[in-house]
């Protein structure tokens, strides 16, 4: 009973991002195909895929990451709230400030974990003084599940931290900015089972305010999390649905081997 | 195989070149061969007989791995063994006839020597065992000469630094300490009677290097940030060997530019204006050209020291809707500071060892003054001018000079640890 109300909670957001006939390139390596998708909002919405499928390049096109790299080439339309991101009068910045990533591999940067939080806020200017930014921080590191473990320490370098916890740190650093779509490209890949928990939770409680994608190679993850999921495979998006219909009912066989573990 | 065995060989062959070279000057006369062709000849052996103890070293420890169970090092390191043997018996050879005056002559001495190295291989190749740790043996030497060579860079910098030290207590005997030390005026004599006071010497060089780091630290920064950050890949393609040229440049043409351009230039429209005197050689001539000259250092190395900063670093701060100028900022700066203090580093010490560009930039007189369109010189300017014509170092004229060549080592010294202390403390934060 209680899946269901969030099943029709979930139908009724309107779209966040909408993807229609997105093309990616790197150099003559054609890595997303004509995928269409849609992001509701305040939901989340899981990728899934075998590695190497395009998970990542797609997550890198929904905030024009993928800029950065000299050889890639984005076509197709791409719209948040109705604005096409790739138009020239977008400014990525902006568009980056409003939709978050956290990346595959945490990249703590070489600061104090406390600046490495406060980086985004300072400079958008969201706090007003030193005790609000404290506040932020501290909330921050508290939702990311590493307050506990980092409170005596924020002056240390972000990059002493243990794997699992600079990718906790990432994931702190990129809520601290208070975007309105977080992409988070498999944020729990080096956490333990409490952590992840508490990563997850996390999720669930910004899906009140936000929508989030998350990568993820956990069907179990993918399951508690999302309320949509979208499988890939070789650069297509094979089936995307809600959840609970892609692990309890694929349409496509290829999904139904995908999850029950006979490709990868 | 190959590269366990090139190491070794080389290195000999680089110790018997030398021991060659020695052994040739002392026997020029019993030379039948052009002195080149018997260097060549003498290497090629060298190569051609280690060649063969490799081999027999490797062949005989296949054949043993063939009739034993286990052999603790594959056959080529056995053969490296041979090598480094071998090479350990000419090398002694050599030396110690260079040391004894080659009592028996040019050929006695390669006599000698080959006899050692075949006394070498032939230990070598009894100590093909099962359970002789050849890979071992082999780790070790290598070790050793690596050590061996950073030990020549050591005792170099410790043999010139003592023949500094100790001429210039030899100066101090001559010429009080205090005068050099607290004494304003720089005005040698050399009938005697001189004054040696280092100050004007001190400032001229502390200030044209000011001049030079002021021009050469903005511009190569930042063109250092354009060309990693900005520039795409053509772009980058001509313009860093470009603005390397400049690096390239002999210092007497920057010198030249000096004295016929930029000195007249900076006179007529900025001293003489502004009433600030009409010498067309100043501190700000010769600091202006300098600068330019060593902008290259700066942009060059902190280029690739920012492009070594990972990429996945800017895409956290620009994913975070940061602009590229702020992740240069925030980010990049911060993270490549250490080697760029370096490369700062390396253009102040080329700033306050140069000559040539102060001696037609900025004149030859010692003077203490603040300003920058005035003539004023520079320690190594004095250092030459102490020394040319002059080649009896017995007066306290001549040996001024290593008075100063240590001053201006501790200088750089300083300099050093300065910068030194700068990138540890920093570093506490940021690694
Ligand atoms: N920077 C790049 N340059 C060139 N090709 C790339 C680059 N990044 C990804 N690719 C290619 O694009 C394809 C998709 O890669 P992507 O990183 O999106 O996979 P993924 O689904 O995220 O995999 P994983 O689960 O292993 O993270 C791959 O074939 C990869 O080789
Ligand atoms: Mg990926």
């Amino acid at each position: 009973m209680k899946d269901m109300n969030m099943e029709t909670r979930v139908l009724i957001q309107p779209n966040k991002i909408e993807a229609r006939n997105v093309q990616v390139y790197y150099g003559d390596n054609h890595a997303i195909k004509d995928v269409d998708v849609d992001i509701l909002d305040k939901t989340v919405t899981a990728f899934i895929g075998p590695s190497g499928c395009g998970k990542s390049t797609f997550l890198r096109c929904l905030n024009r990451m993928n800029d950065t790299i000299a050889s890639c080439r984005v076509e197709g339309l791409i719209k948040i709230e109705g604005e096409d991101i790739n138009d020239p009068r977008v400014d990525p910045v902006q568009l980056r400030a409003k939709v978050g990533m956290v990346f595959q591999k945490p990249n703590p940067f070489p600061k104090s974990i406390y600046d490495n939080v406060a980086y985004g806020p300072k400079i958008h200017g969201l706090t007003k003084n030193k005790a609000e930014l404290d506040e932020v921080v501290e909330s921050c590191l508290r939702r990311a599940a590493l307050w506990g473990e980092v409170k005596d320490r924020l002056s240390a370098p972000g990059t002493s931290l243990s794997g699992g916890q600079q990718q906790r740190l990432c994931i702190a650093r990129a809520i601290a900015t208070s975007p309105e779509v977080l992409l988070m490209d498999e944020p729990c890949s080096a956490l333990d089972p409490i952590a992840t928990a508490q990563v997850e939770e996390l999720i669930d409680d910004l899906r009140s305010q936000f929508s989030v994608v998350i990568v993820t190679h956990s069907m179990q993850q993918a399951a508690r999390v999302s309320q949509r999921t979208a499988f890939f495979h070789l650069g297509y998006v094979v089936e995307y649905g809600e959840t609970s219909q892609i692990f309890t009912n694929p349409k496509d066989p290829r999904t139904e081997s995908y999850i029950t573990g006979r490709i990868g | 195989m190959a590269i366990k065995f090139i190491l070794p060989t080389t290195l000999v062959t680089l110790l018997l070149s030398q021991g060659a070279a020695f052994a040739q000057e002392a026997a020029v006369a019993e030379a039948a061969l052009s002195p080149t062709l018997q260097r060549l000849l003498f290497l090629a052996a060298a190569l051609v007989f280690l060649s063969i103890a490799f081999v027999m070293g490797r062949n005989r420890a296949t054949a043993m791995r063939n009739t034993v169970a286990m052999m603790h090092s594959l056959p080529g390191f056995h053969g490296a063994v041979a090598v480094q043997w071998g090479a350990l018996g000419a090398f002694a050879g050599v030396i110690a006839h260079a040391i004894t005056g080659y009592p028996m002559g040019m050929l006695g001495a390669v006599i000698f020597a080959v006899a050692l190295a075949l006394m070498g291989v032939a230990y070598a190749l009894t100590t093909i065992k099962p359970d002789f740790r050849a890979r071992t043996f082999t780790e070790r030497s290598v070790m050793a000469f690596l050590i061996l060579c950073s030990l020549v860079a050591v005792l170099t910098t410790v043999g010139i630094v003592a023949s500094l030290v100790f001429e210039t207590a030899h100066f101090f005997q001559l010429y009080p300490a205090s005068e050099f030390f607290f004494s304003t005026v720089w005005n040698p004599k050399f009938g005697g009677g001189s004054s040696l006071g280092i100050w004007p010497l001190i400032w001229g060089t502390l200030y044209v290097s000011a001049i030079a780091l002021i021009v050469a630290v903005p511009i190569g920064l930042m063109s250092a940030v354009y060309l990693a950050e900005y520039a795409s890949p053509r772009v980058r393609s001509w313009a860093k060997p470009a603005i390397e040229i400049l690096a390239g440049i002999p210092t007497i043409v920057y010198g030249l530019f000096a004295l016929i351009t930029v000195g007249p230039l900076l006179r007529d429209y900025f001293a003489q204006p502004m009433g600030l005197g009409d010498s067309s050689s100043s501190v700000m001539t010769a600091g202006l050209v300098m600068g330019i000259m060593v902008i290259p250092f700066v942009s060059s190395l902190s280029d690739d020291i920012i492009n070594a900063v990972p990429q996945s670093l800017r895409d956290g701060s620009l994913g975070l809707g940061a602009t590229p100028s702020e992740t240069v900022r925030k980010v990049v700066l911060p993270a490549a500071l250490p080697g760029i203090v370096g490369a700062v580093l390396l253009a102040a010490s080329r700033a306050i060892g140069e000559t040539m560009i102060v001696v037609m930039g900025a004149g030859a007189a010692a003077k203490l003054s603040l300003n920058p369109f005035e003539a004023m010189t520079t320690v190594t300017v004095k250092i030459v001018s102490q020394l040319t014509g002059d080649t009896e170092f017995a007066s306290p004229e001549t040996l001024v000079a290593f008075a100063l060549g240590l001053t201006l080592f501790t200088l750089t010294l300083g300099l050093n640890i300065v910068a030194l202390v700068i990138v540890r403390k920093y570093r506490e934060q940021y690694e």
